[in-house]
Order: structure tokens, then sequence, then C-alpha cells
């Protein structure tokens, strides 16, 4: 803040101070509600909004002051004349000093007292403004007074020097880097990938929910669909985690290579997720188990290594073998295949479903099953059960 | 012969000009790869039309300041927390209150769904963070069911479920983060490099799944390995602290809100901070960000009240948001992208769209 006071204050490009009327009072070196505004739009190229918002900011924080409401600390874009507050921070002195007499503490009692002879000639100017900000801020709610002593104190408060690790800089010199020309293009790349997947940039078919009220959206991408969407589908191109990520694809895939007899990779990887996150695995890597898993002798020997003194990492290695060997291999072969192809084909593109033109026939918000019933009822029936997203209406429990 | 005697002050004095000069050095090599700026290869790219996004939910119930929320994987639950000590479960898109707890503490400043959606977990002022299984039976005392979880030194500022209901990652004032597994309570992990408070985290949404970015009140922001405990880079351009970070979704970036009424894009492979949002207007710290699905927009919630939406290629300001009536305290991207909530010291939540 103290930067665009010092702006506003600048004798070429600040504000033009001139004598304001006040009732019959001439009074000098002022400056309207209005300049302020069309100065804060001009310099910094905002809107009226902005610059009203911004302007109130500094109004409330004390570094503009209004001569003819002082109580009333607030912006008025009008003919309403303000100063700049030159003593800031010795009014901020004076008011701790009214407050608390006798807590300023020895650096800041010093200040003070400088202060005081510097400016003698104006001292019960500066008393008097550190009474009336006392006066605003004790109608101000304690929690935001506290934070205003908060940002004026470390004004006074002396700053610690910063603690450096030179291990860390000698280790950071030694990575391998990427030219940013490389680096900044792939994110160019990415946001147009995904820019058709962004609700919020091209909106999405047949509605947003929030805008519309109709949940269509949801129900027709949910986790488990008798068919998902050709953007969904599309998305699996992207890259093998995309595939992975979504339940649908990740059953579409292992559909594929159950055709071809190699889905124990995929298992395997499962299994490991499940070591990582939560339950023990099943052991796949026994040679001569009736499922066999292809990792090569090194990965296998570390593993089996681990698995005898376990420990949370024990499938990592294995595991990152798996994931980047389907990644190579069955990911791209798998999007080539018929069975992909087929479904890209049928996917559903749905229609657009526009806002309801008469605002007051709002759709009805439907309520839907709470994530933590859908697991309760699985647990009582034995069973898992999909979220399947119906439309179900006052099933979650309501506070 | 007496052995001459080292003063401890020459000792500091020499260690900080190798480090000085380490760093100078460490600046060297980072700008030998930059060759180009990012607004500059967005310059081909398409600018970005009118945007209009509105309020389309408020949530009002809680009764002081929010401090977090998180989404529930269904893409319409939240979970909300504030100062009074009260932490809500809602259907953001009913507006419905479905659980509501109260913790013994005041200023729960952290919480977190898991992601099966059975549960939550937040902490605060009281140092712990705690994981609360949602009960649907109305007679069911959900404080009764609670987890203490995570114990730090001092308040906790951040928590996030890792890929399941079993582990948590947490930050904390006491200027470290940690890793525990929620049925022992054990720590399984922890990060110690901050020289002061640690605000926020994010986990990487990379393949291998295993390092996450922290930041705090020392200006730093830190990536670390999740494995071995170690910070693998490190960013240190703000100048004040960070209070917020948060991936791009391609995991090879963050970004970064601070105090300094900025927001920056660091790149983690070419190891430098590449873009910088700010705007001289803009005067009032940045509490917390996120991005849209493709990246392309940074949206950012500032202390003046206000939500800045950035053109994170092009570096400009899309549009500013105004609504709320106090500092904007959390903001969070819903899992599909169709929308945003934002919190505030005004009491309520926001749901934009």
């Amino acid at each position: 803040m103290e930067r665009v006071i010092v702006s506003m204050q600048d004798p070429d490009m600040g504000i033009k101070m001139r004598n304001q009327r006040l009732l019959i009072t001439v009074i000098p070196h002022a400056m309207t509600g209005r300049d302020i505004v069309d100065w804060l739009i001009q310099k910094y190229s905002i809107t009226e909004e902005e610059a009203l918002h911004t302007g109130n900011f500094l109004v409330k924080y004390g570094y503009i002051y209004p001569l003819k409401e002082p109580r009333n600390l607030c912006l008025k874009q009008d003919e309403t004349p303000y100063r700049f507050q030159v003593y800031i921070h010795t009014i901020y002195l004076a008011r701790k000093n009214i407050r608390k007499q006798g807590e300023l503490i020895e650096y800041e009692k010093e200040c003070y007292n400088a202060l005081h002879k510097r400016i003698n000639h104006t001292w019960d100017f500066v008393v008097m403004q550190a009474r009336e900000q006392l006066r605003a801020s004790k109608q101000r709610r304690k929690s935001d007074r506290i934070v205003l002593e908060c940002q004026e104190q470390a004004f006074w408060l002396i700053n610690r020097p910063p603690v450096s690790s030179i291990e860390h800089n000698r280790k950071s010199l030694g990575r391998n880097r990427i030219k940013s020309s490389i680096c900044l293009e792939s994110f160019v790349k990415y946001c147009e990938q995904y820019q058709d997947h962004d609700p919020i940039m091209q909106g999405c078919l047949p509605s947003n929910p929030w805008i519309t009220d109709d949940i269509m959206y949801w129900n027709m991408n949910a986790e488990m669909v008798p068919m998902p969407t050709k953007l969904r589908v599309e998305r699996w191109t992207f890259s093998f985690m995309e595939l992975l990520n979504d339940p649908l694809g990740k059953k579409e895939l292992l559909t594929y290579l159950e055709k071809e007899f190699s889905a124990e990779n995929l298992l395997f990887w499962q299994a490991c997720e499940e070591v990582r996150h939560g339950e023990a695995s099943k052991i796949f890597l026994a040679p001569g188990a009736s499922r066999w898993v292809n990792i090569d002798s090194k990965t296998m020997e570390k593993t089996l290594q681990g698995i005898k003194h376990p420990h949370r990492f024990v499938m990592d290695d294995a595991q990152m073998h798996i994931y980047f060997l389907m990644k190579k291999d069955s990911y791209p072969r798998y999007l080539k295949s018929e069975l992909y192809k087929n479904l890209l084909a049928r996917a559903v593109v749905p229609q657009e479903t526009k806002k309801s033109v008469f605002p007051f026939m709002r759709r009805q918000r439907h309520s839907s099953p709470s994530p933590a019933l859908v697991t309760q009822t699985a647990e009582d029936n034995g069973k898992a059960q999909p979220n399947t997203g119906k439309t179900n209406t006052g099933t979650a429990a309501q506070i | 012969m007496a052995a001459q005697e080292v003063q401890p002050s020459e000792t500091i004095a020499k260690l900080k000009s190798e480090s000085e000069a380490l760093k100078t050095k460490l600046e060297e090599e980072r700008a030998k790869l930059h060759d180009v700026e990012l607004h500059q290869v967005a310059e081909k790219v398409e600018p970005l039309g009118q945007f209009v996004m509105k309020t389309r939910r408020t949530l009002k119930g809680h009764g002081n300041k929010v401090l977090c929320m998180d989404w529930c994987k269904d893409k319409r639950r939240i979970v909300s927390s504030s100062q009074d000590g009260k932490v809500i479960v809602w259907d953001a898109f009913t507006t419905n209150k479905e659980h509501a707890v109260t913790m013994p503490c005041t200023w729960v400043m952290a919480c977190a769904y898991a992601p099966s959606g059975c549960a939550v977990a937040c902490g605060g002022l009281d140092n712990k963070c705690s994981v609360y299984p949602l009960s649907l039976d109305k007679n069911e005392n959900l404080a009764a069911k609670k987890k203490s979880v995570a114990m730090h030194t001092n308040y906790l500022s951040a928590c996030s479920f890792t890929n399941s209901d079993m582990q948590i990652l947490t930050s904390s004032g006491d200027g470290t983060c940690a890793l525990w597994d929620v049925e022992s309570g054990q720590l399984l992990q922890s990060f110690h490099g901050h020289a002061a408070d640690v605000l926020c985290l994010d986990l990487a949404p990379s393949e291998t799944g295993n390092t996450f970015v922290s930041g705090g009140c020392d200006k730093k922001a830190n990536v670390w390995d999740m494995r071995s405990g170690q910070c693998i880079q490190s960013f240190e351009t703000h100048e004040s602290d960070i209070n917020s970070v948060r991936y791009y979704p391609s995991g090879d970036a963050f970004a970064s809100g601070s105090d300094d009424a900025t927001c920056r894009l660091y790149d983690l492979r070419a190891d430098r901070e590449v873009a910088i949002y700010s705007k001289e207007s803009i005067i009032f710290g940045a509490s917390s960000v996120d991005f849209s699905i493709s990246g392309r927009l940074l949206f950012g919630g500032y202390n003046d009240y206000t939500i800045n939406v950035w053109d994170v290629l092009k570096g400009t300001r899309v549009s500013i948001l105004f609504g709320h009536e106090n500092r904007v305290s959390t903001l969070r991207v819903s899992p599909d992208g169709t929308a945003f909530c934002s919190g505030s010291w005004d009491h309520t939540l926001r749901v934009w769209a």
C-alpha cells in the first residue's frame, strides 16, 4: 500500500492537489474522492469498481483521511475532500502510547521522542488523529483490529537475517535441467490438449450442473455407465495415466488384455497399489506361480529380498517396472485395437440443455446418495456396489 | 606457537559469503538454460474471450471465519472448517448440511475429504490432525468416533490424504511436514528443511505419485521425495510468506500465492520460476490458488476480498470477481472442473461457475 501512496504523491504523475471548499472554509492542499478514483483508474488501468474497492482500503487503513466527516472512514466518489496521512507511523506509535501508557519498547520510545522533536508544530494534530483512529478502531471487530495491529507492528520489528543452507545449494548445482523453451512449450501443448475438457473454459455438454441445476452431466459421466461420452474415451489417448485413472478405462484395458492372455501385468499392478495404500497383496512373483509376471531378474531379486524383510515400498520397483512395460507395450496396442475403436465410434455426444428461460421455473435440485451411505449399504449387503449416480431424492440425511 | 583461534563471528561471516557465492552460481546455472519467456512462447496462443463467472451457490452456516475447504470426489460435496471450531460437510449442489462436528479447539485451519468420501480429516490450534468417519446415523455422535492421527508441536496448517484413506500428509507451524498412517497413527516419514512455519502443501499428480510441494513463512517452496524424506528442489523468489501451493495438472510445475501480492509459476524440469502473476493495483496478499482442469486459468483468492483469474500462459489477468465481504481464505476447483469454491472470513462459502 505504501507504494501506491508514494505514487499518488508524486509531484508530476500524482494526484493534483487543490484548494477544496468545505462549507465556507477553503482548505488548501487537498483532493476530492473523485480525483482519487479517477487517478487509480488511469494509473493502474482498472475499472471504476476496482478503483473504489482499493481506494476504500487506503482510507480504512488511515493512509488517506476525509476532511468532512473524520469518523466516517470510507471513500466517497464525489467532491468530498481528502488528505494524505503524512505521519501514519507516528500516529501508530501515538495510538500505542495512549492505549498502553509506557508500553512502547525502547526502540519505539526513541523514535517516538525523536519524531516529537521534529514535528513539534503538528504534534497536537498527530495526537488528535491517533485518538480518532482509536475511537474508530474500537468499533471494528476485535479480530480485524488484531490483524491491523500485527501489520503495523511488523514495520517496527527488526528482520532476522535469513539462514542459508550451503549443502542444499551445492546439491542443486549438480542437477540436470531442461531448456526453458522445451519446458514452456509443453505447457502450451497441455493447455491446448485439455481445453475441450475444461468446463470452465469451454462449457460442457449437456450443461454445467451448477449453472442449469441439471445433473445430467454427472449422470452421463458416472464411474460405470453403459455407454461413456466421446470426450471421455478420447481422453484415454492423452496418457496411460488418464486410462488407468478412469475405472471404466481400466476395465476396458483389462478386457482387452484378457483377450490376449496377458492380464496378469495389470492385475499385479493393481495388487501393488493395494500394498502401497493398504491391503496386503498376494504374491504373483514365485516363478512357479499359476500366474506369471514378467519382470527382469534384477528387479525380481531386489523384490524377493525386500519381501524377506517387508517394508512399505517392497513392491515399488516391481510395480514401476510393470507400469512402464504396460505403458510402452499394452497401452499403444490397446489404442490401436478394434475394441477401442468400436467404443470410440459408439460413444455418446450429449445434446446441449439450455438454462431455463424463465427464472422462476428453476429446476428442482436433486440430492444424491452420500458416498458414506453407499459404502455402509455395501458393507451391510456384503458386496461392493458401484455408485451409479442415479437421480434420487431425499436419501441424504439432512441437518 | 599458540594455535590461532577462529572467532565465531568470522566463521559465520565465512559461511555466509560461501552460501551467497553458491546461490549466485546456482542462479547463473539456472539462467544459462533460460532461452525464452513463457509469454513469448504463448504469443501464438489465441487470447481468451470475455469471461463471465458468477456465484451459483452461497453456503451459509458457519458462525465465524471459514479457514479451509476441500471437495469430495463425488464432485458436489465439500467439507469446510472455521475459526469457531466447527467442521461442516455440505452437499454444495443442494446447499444442504449433511454433517457437523465441533472440534475441541478453535481455529481449525486445515480440513480434507478422504478419497472414499467416508471420512474427513481436520486440525488446527490443537496441533493435531484427527480423522472423523462420516456416519449417516443421526443418533451417532461423530465426535465419539474421532481418531487422532498426527501430532505436531505447533499448529496444523494443512492436511491431505494421499491416494487412499490410509495415509495423511500434514504441514505445521513447527516448521515440518509429516506422513502418517491413519490406522495406527504411526509417523511414517518427516520432512525437515523449512526455516519457519510451513503454511501449505500439495501432492503431485505424477505417475509414480511420490513427491509433494510445501510453502512456508521462510518464503521458500520445497519439493520433497515422500520415500526418503529428502528435499529435492527448493525455490526462493517470493518476497513474503507463501500461503498456498498447487501443482499444474501435468505435474511439471506448480503455482504459489504469497503475502507479497503475487502468484508465481515454477517449472520443475527447468528448475526455475517462469512466470509472475501480479498487477500494480493488486496490493494485498494472495491466500489461496488453484488451476482449472486444462491449467490455462489460475484462480487466486486475495486478502482484499476479491478473486483474480489469471491467464497462466500469457500472464495477464482475465477477470476479477467480487462478492465476498471479507478476506478469501481458501479456494479449490472441483474434481471435474465444473466450478470452484471459495471460503471467506465473511463466514460463507461460494461456488462459482
